[in-house]
């Protein structure tokens, strides 16, 4: 089967549910759990440090420290392991776990200890920064709202540069060209670039070039439900937060 | 890695959550909204050249059930051959896993946006005939909507009446079976309005709660006359403005309590629709159709008994004409026998 439709029917379910990182933290085996562990960081930690900063009016150095500790604590203490998708999804467990740490440490007026476990979170907490500097201030959003805005943004970051490693890694530079040039292009003021000019640009024809932008999308689209299926431990958290990611307007 | 804007957020969300159209005759155009289901785009068919309307299966819904349902929806539709009905062309799966349908894209405005512009009872009440019409033919049919709505009601560009959304609809058991390895259709007609019905596979409830029956917002079993409430509330809706506040399935306002310059008729016939125990209501949609037109036609409907005085005052409106008439000959005749005896 070409690997670009491989993603219909019951493939394109949720997938077993050993291969869900908020499974796997409650493992027995530690290694399972750090690496279920740093998935679930990969998503989060930006979404968590940018909230702190503007929920919690914290200084750049603060929220490192509080993220650092946070995930530290988190980790050490494998906090992640109660969570129960019954009550609420791992997005607003999170947060809300996240709050409770930022609050108890204020309220005893702790420094968070430097070293130690945080050393190992090797976080690019620059790059937060700089986008933090880019973002619009003057909209009204909840806490939550932001919060979930930021993750989206995190997730989606990810899943375009997981699809950037594939398709370079499996010879699709010129689909990966297209969907940067069409999807991706940072231009906002710009006029939507066409097929005909994409083609002219790049030497092939209108269809092919739907064709090739088609093969992308449903590749990103495939990249997108899978990391979501990893950090979601049910096949009803996998849909609702699917609906939230996908089917609701960003606030 | 490079920071994504907002606007780059929603365009891939966009991209993601949008059908994959490669393969098929249609491009998409738009999305016109979205349901319990599935949402519906408009897109243009390459082969014909022509617009259509598709719905099309969540993202993430893919499970072999929702799949099943939404071919079935398009079964009903499709045996449902109806002017009131949307007609469906075409079913179909995409690469990506999602069965769709396609039909026939109606231009217009929905009932609450029609009756926001039309002042008549009359006109009104005649739009609501074509539905009961409708609702009636799906019955004889076995079919039962159990979402009727002023939203789901369409008046298209020529002034004709459409039901849509045809998603949570039921057939009825004992008039319809589904083969499920052919996935078929065999429809009879049904012989009683009794026929009991389940509910959605997963058990919710499933309707718009201000014009849900009773039955339905409790989850019991239902028949025809689940739609017959509906429709009473469509009436209501029409007859008053305001769809009926009904809070706890117990009491609502009736439309001449809104609107006192309502007909004790036309009243009368809403609240036998809507009446809360199933036995009080039109036995039948057929039924309804018939009342209404009644209405129309300045007849005595069978859901008000009218004394003397309003039987006089309907015949002397109905048959204005006739009376002025009447009236003018006997003045005329007055006038010359009081001359010729000067």
């Amino acid at each position: 089967m070409d690997p670009d439709t491989d993603i219909g029917g019951p493939n394109h379910r949720f997938p077993a549910t050993n291969e869900s990182a908020i499974v796997r933290i409650r493992s027995g085996d530690q290694q399972t759990r750090e690496r279920a562990f740093e998935t679930i960081l990969i998503s989060y930690w930006k979404p968590a440090y940018k909230y702190i900063r503007w929920k919690w009016h914290a200084s750049n150095e603060d929220a490192k420290d509080l993220v650092q500790g946070f995930f530290a604590v988190a980790l050490e203490k494998n906090y992640f392991a109660v969570y129960d998708p019954a009550k609420a999804s791992f997005q607003t467990f999170l947060r809300t776990c996240l709050d409770a740490f930022v609050s108890n440490q204020q309220k005893s007026n702790q420094r968070l200890k430097r070293g130690g476990l945080s050393e190992h979170l090797d976080l690019d907490f620059v790059s937060a920064e700089d986008e933090l500097a880019l973002q619009s201030t003057s909209q009204q959003l909840t806490p939550e709202d932001f919060f979930h805005r930021e993750w989206v943004r995190s997730f989606f970051t990810i899943a375009v540069e997981i699809l950037r490693e594939r398709l370079s890694s499996s010879n699709r530079a010129v689909q990966l060209k297209l969907f940067e040039i069409y999807d991706l292009n940072d231009d906002e003021s710009s006029e939507p670039v066409s097929y005909a000019k994409l083609a002219q640009q790049f030497n092939l024809d209108a269809a092919t070039v739907n064709n090739y932008l088609a093969s992308a999308r449903r590749e990103f689209r495939k990249i997108v439900l899978e990391k979501l299926a990893e950090i979601t431990s049910t096949e009803e958290e996998f849909r609702n937060e699917a609906r939230s990611l996908l089917g609701l307007e960003l606030k | 890695m490079k920071w994504l804007s907002d606007q780059k957020l929603d365009h891939l969300r966009r991209v993601v959550s949008e059908p994959d159209f490669s393969g098929t005759k249609y491009s998409i155009v738009k999305e016109l909204g979205s349901g319990g289901m599935g949402s519906v785009y408009l897109a243009h068919d390459r082969e014909l050249d022509r617009e259509v309307a598709i719905k099309i299966l969540r993202e993430t819904d893919l499970t072999d059930d929702t799949k099943r349902r939404m071919l079935r929806e398009a079964q009903i539709i499709a045996r449902l051959e109806h002017p009131g009905i949307v007609p469906v062309h075409d079913v179909g799966e995409f690469a990506d896993g999602r069965v769709y349908y396609t039909m026939k894209y109606v231009r217009g405005s929905r009932l609450d946006e029609y009756a926001a512009s039309v002042t008549t009872t009359g006109d009104r009440l005649r739009k609501f005939k074509s539905v009961c019409e409708t609702v009636a033919f799906a019955h004889a049919h076995g079919v039962v909507h159990r979402d009727l709505k002023p939203q789901n009601i369409m008046i298209g560009s020529f002034g004709e009446v459409l039901v849509l959304d045809w998603g949570i609809a039921k057939l009825l058991q004992n008039t319809a079976t589904i083969d499920p390895e052919a996935e078929t259709l065999k429809l009879r007609p049904p012989r009683s309005t009794e026929v009991a019905i389940g509910n959605t596979t997963d058990g919710t409830i499933i309707g718009t709660r201000h014009y849900m029956s009773p039955e339905q917002a409790r989850g019991e079993q239902i028949d025809t006359r689940t739609d017959v409430y509906s429709l009473g509330a469509v009436l209501y809706f029409l007859l008053t403005n305001t769809a009926p506040a009904v809070t706890s399935q117990s009491s609502f306002a009736s439309p001449r309590a809104v609107d006192p310059s309502i007909s004790k008729a036309a009243d009368a016939v809403c609240l036998k629709a809507m009446a809360l125990e199933r036995q009080h209501r039109y036995a039948s949609a057929a039924e309804l159709t018939t009342d209404v037109g009644h209405l129309l036609d300045a007849e005595p409907v069978s859901a008000y008994r009218e004394n003397i005085l309003e039987k006089t005052g309907r015949g002397i409106a109905k048959n204005r004409f006739l009376v002025l008439l009447v009236l003018a000959y006997l003045i005329m005749r007055i006038f010359f026998i009081l001359t010729a005896r000067d």
